[in-house]
């Protein structure tokens, strides 16, 4: 029987198989699907995993030394760092010719600003040199390049550069996770507490983000409750309501929140009116931590409201009816009924208010003072001041894992899938 | 020739003049800071030269606060969009180390002195780098609440007497100014203050002086930050530019007085992109820009002293207020008795590590 059918195959109308036209018809559709996202999926390769890629590889990317110091990063090689020894004649006649070629090309600056980022100076060093190597025209070179500066006769100069020379780097990893490489030595040591910035920063944006997240739960979930449950008339205009800040401008929500909070403030001179303080006593509420968590649970709150409102909206009233009817609570009703009913959207709102709180950076700038801002503000000092990107995308990298790292925790735990976005 | 004719001629007239004066005015795109001083440009620089070359458009760009990243972003993607940027001097410096801004020849680009000089000489050790063409000196002050202290303000170590001025304080956050500040009122002398913060001792000195005051520090990060503080008494004392402080005192008329002693001068000029599109223009533009007239007119609108030294005796008075401006000029005798030259040398070197340091300690 089996065999019979393998050789008489199924043929359409037109005398092709069946196989081979059910193909052709299926690859046809492929082929309008595809093109059909194919802008979407231009637009965020170009847009989206392009700029990460490039962040990625900014983070780790060390090729200058290699391009400005090719030669003199090759005879390095060969010296021993520990041995107490300069290095050889061959590495400052190297060193001299490439700084030379740098200063022409404008490059030696460059360099200088790199390894300044490993060790406090090699900016001026390299600058200086690049004044005076012109200068250093016979050998013995070492000599000339010592007396061009006195720090090319210390052998530290000289580690910090060997040991930043190959083509990827992880010292701004290490600089990232508050570490240091101690170049005398090679060993990795991690900061004193006294020292340290960036774990303190991720762990305090972590934390705040949480707080800002939970009270936006805490104040939009009442409100969403309601809006679902009063007539469509009124929750359309209260809807409004809530939208109304997103159609005002970031910086204009923020500063009235400095009008507010501030010593000298609406709300202090509110407290000292009704004798709540006194003129000593007011209260700091801004250019500080609590400034950074209230005007962000403003700004972020819309983002909760919105995905709970939604699927409350879908609930049926008579679920909660019906636990009454059979003898429940109305508070146990409203507990073991409607509320496990609302998690899509408290997961969706929950992780839509964390992941725009926790790279959020223009409003913690601005009220958080020094106890309120995030880890995404020294990103953007990295990034716009101190031009020190490689740092900045290393920041921005483990940032983007911890991210990462919260959604997949968050989908073992309540599962991806169960999320209403509205 | 019938109606119908006629029209459509004098409608492809009007499109093709159209066309062509569009492709005669030249564009330019000028970067500088944006608020009042940009405006004070464009009525001392821009405005004038354009009645003057009618074909220029000059477009103002408010973003000189991170021209040296873009500037490097547009070299790479090679599409320099500016013509013309206003830069302080550490980053006209480290832009033209990098090869990113044109080096110009000052005597020949630029106007002599009204008293005859040369621009080298007219400008004098302004011109920091040989890209660099200094416009005004401004300096970093403080600004205080009369209405709010028992007795005027004198000195700049009264930011750091908690018991005698109590109240908040604004300064920037960061390092730079405010190490030097710190050093100077524990009692390093002012010409060591580099060779002492130089040092892993000195930059504790400065933080722990810092720490005496920590708890009642407003930090900002923006210019207009502290003027805004200052005027809503949330502070008693901040740092800002001067010319926020002068708006703020003559034009807003708030209680606030200015405390000079130990204000540190920078200054601020034009760099001209190297990978620019008009540079034959943009350096007609400089010339007339730079020269002794426009830059002692740029003083009427803003309290900046212009960087020529033949434009200081014709600072004349404010263009609104009416007010002799030359006593509001951080480098009035009177005002300058006490002053730092911003070190630039140094914090290129130590401001990666500095910065570290200082964040460290906010973080405590």
């Amino acid at each position: 029987m089996q065999k019979n059918q393998e050789n008489i195959p199924l043929v359409t109308a037109d005398g092709t198989p069946l196989k081979i036209s059910l193909a052709r018809a299926q690859r046809r559709s492929k082929i309008i699907a595809f093109l059909m996202v194919f802008p979407l999926l231009l637009f965020i390769t170009i847009a989206f995993i392009g700029p990460i890629a490039d962040m990625l590889m900014l983070s780790v990317e060390n090729s200058i030394v290699k391009k400005i110091l090719p030669k003199s990063a090759e005879a390095l090689q060969k010296w021993d760092e520990y041995s107490g020894q300069l290095p050889d004649e061959e590495v400052f006649a190297a060193i001299v010719e490439e700084i030379k070629q740098a200063k022409a090309s404008k490059q030696h600056t460059k360099i200088g600003s790199r390894f300044n980022y490993e060790s406090s100076g090699f900016s001026s060093l390299f600058r200086k040199t690049g004044r005076k190597v012109k200068k250093i025209k016979s050998p013995p070179f070492k000599d000339g390049l010592i007396k061009a500066d006195k720090r090319w006769g210390e052998i530290y100069t000289w580690q910090v550069i060997k040991q930043n020379s190959s083509n990827y780097t992880d010292g701004y990893y290490l600089a990232a996770l508050d570490f240091k490489r101690e170049f005398s030595s090679g060993n990795i040591k991690s900061l004193e507490s006294k020292d340290s910035i960036y774990l303190k920063l991720f762990f305090r944006t972590i934390l705040l983000s949480t707080l800002i997240t939970f009270l936006t739960f805490v104040i939009g979930f009442p409100l969403s409750y309601m809006l679902s449950t009063v007539s469509t008339r009124i929750s359309n205009i209260l809807i409004i309501f809530v939208l109304l800040p997103f159609w005002t401008s970031l910086l204009v929500r923020t500063t009235s929140w400095i009008a507010l909070l501030q010593q000298e403030g609406v709300i202090n001179d509110f407290l000292l009116l009704v004798g709540f303080i006194n003129e000593d006593g007011r209260l700091a509420m801004i250019h500080n931590a609590t400034g950074t968590v209230v005007a962000m649970t403003h700004i972020l709150l819309p983002f909760m409201v919105l995905p709970l409102f939604s699927v409350m909206k879908t609930i049926p009233k008579s679920y909660v009816r019906a636990a009454i009817s059979l003898g429940a609570h109305p508070w146990k009703a409203f507990w073991k009924i409607y509320f496990p009913n609302t998690g899509p959207g408290i997961g969706a709102g929950s992780i839509l208010v964390f992941i725009l709180a926790i790279g959020y950076y223009i409003t913690p700038a601005l009220v958080g003072g020094s106890s309120g801002t995030f880890i995404s503000n020294r990103i953007a000092y990295h990034i716009s001041s101190s031009l020190n990107w490689g740092l900045g995308s290393a920041i921005g990298v483990i940032l983007l894992g911890i991210v990462l790292l919260f959604f997949v925790l968050y989908h073992r735990i309540v599962g991806i899938n169960n999320m209403k976005l509205g | 020739m019938n109606y119908f004719m006629r029209t459509i001629i004098s409608i492809t007239a009007f499109v093709v003049v159209g066309m062509v004066s569009q492709a005669m005015a030249t564009e330019l795109v000028v970067v500088s800071w944006g608020g009042a001083y940009t405006a004070s440009q464009q009525n001392a620089y821009h405005q004038p030269y354009m009645d003057r070359t009618p074909g220029v458009k000059i477009v103002n760009d408010d973003s000189a606060g991170s021209a040296v990243a873009k500037l490097r972003a547009m070299k790479q993607a090679g599409n320099t969009t500016w013509d013309l940027v206003d830069a302080v001097a550490s980053d006209a410096m480290m832009l033209c180390d990098e090869g990113l801004v044109d080096e110009i020849d000052h005597n020949s680009a630029l106007a002599n002195g009204a008293d005859g000089s040369s621009a080298t000489e007219d400008f004098g050790d302004f011109i920091v780098s040989p890209c660099f063409i200094p416009q005004i000196v401004y300096s970093t002050t403080f600004g205080y609440r009369k209405d709010k202290v028992s007795r005027p303000m004198k000195s700049v170590c009264d930011v750091f007497d908690l018991k005698s001025f109590p109240g908040k304080r604004s300064l920037e956050k960061k390092p730079i100014n405010n190490m030097e500040w710190a050093l100077i009122c524990d009692g390093v002398s002012p010409s060591k203050v580099y060779d002492v913060l130089g040092t892993d001792a000195g930059v504790r000195q400065a933080l722990a002086k810092l720490d005496t005051i920590k708890s009642s520090v407003v930090w900002w990060t923006a210019g207009a930050q502290t003027p805004q503080l200052l005027a809503d008494g949330e502070v008693v004392v901040g740092s800002t530019y001067n010319g926020r402080l002068f708006a703020l005192i003559e034009e807003q008329k708030q209680p606030v007085a200015m405390l000079w002693d130990w204000q540190v001068f920078d200054l601020d000029g034009w760099v001209v992109p190297s990978e620019g599109k008009n540079k034959a223009e943009v350096m007609k533009y400089l010339r007339f820009a730079t020269d002794t007239q426009r830059l002692a007119d740029q003083a009427k609108f803003i309290s900046y002293g212009p960087t020529r030294a033949s434009s200081a005796p014709m600072v004349g008075k404010h263009a609104k207020l009416g007010i002799a401006m030359a006593p509001h000029m951080p480098t009035d005798p009177n005002n300058a008795k006490t002053t730092l030259l911003f070190n630039y040398e140094f914090w290129a070197d130590n401001r990666d590590d500095l910065d570290a340091k200082f964040n460290a300690w906010l973080l405590k």
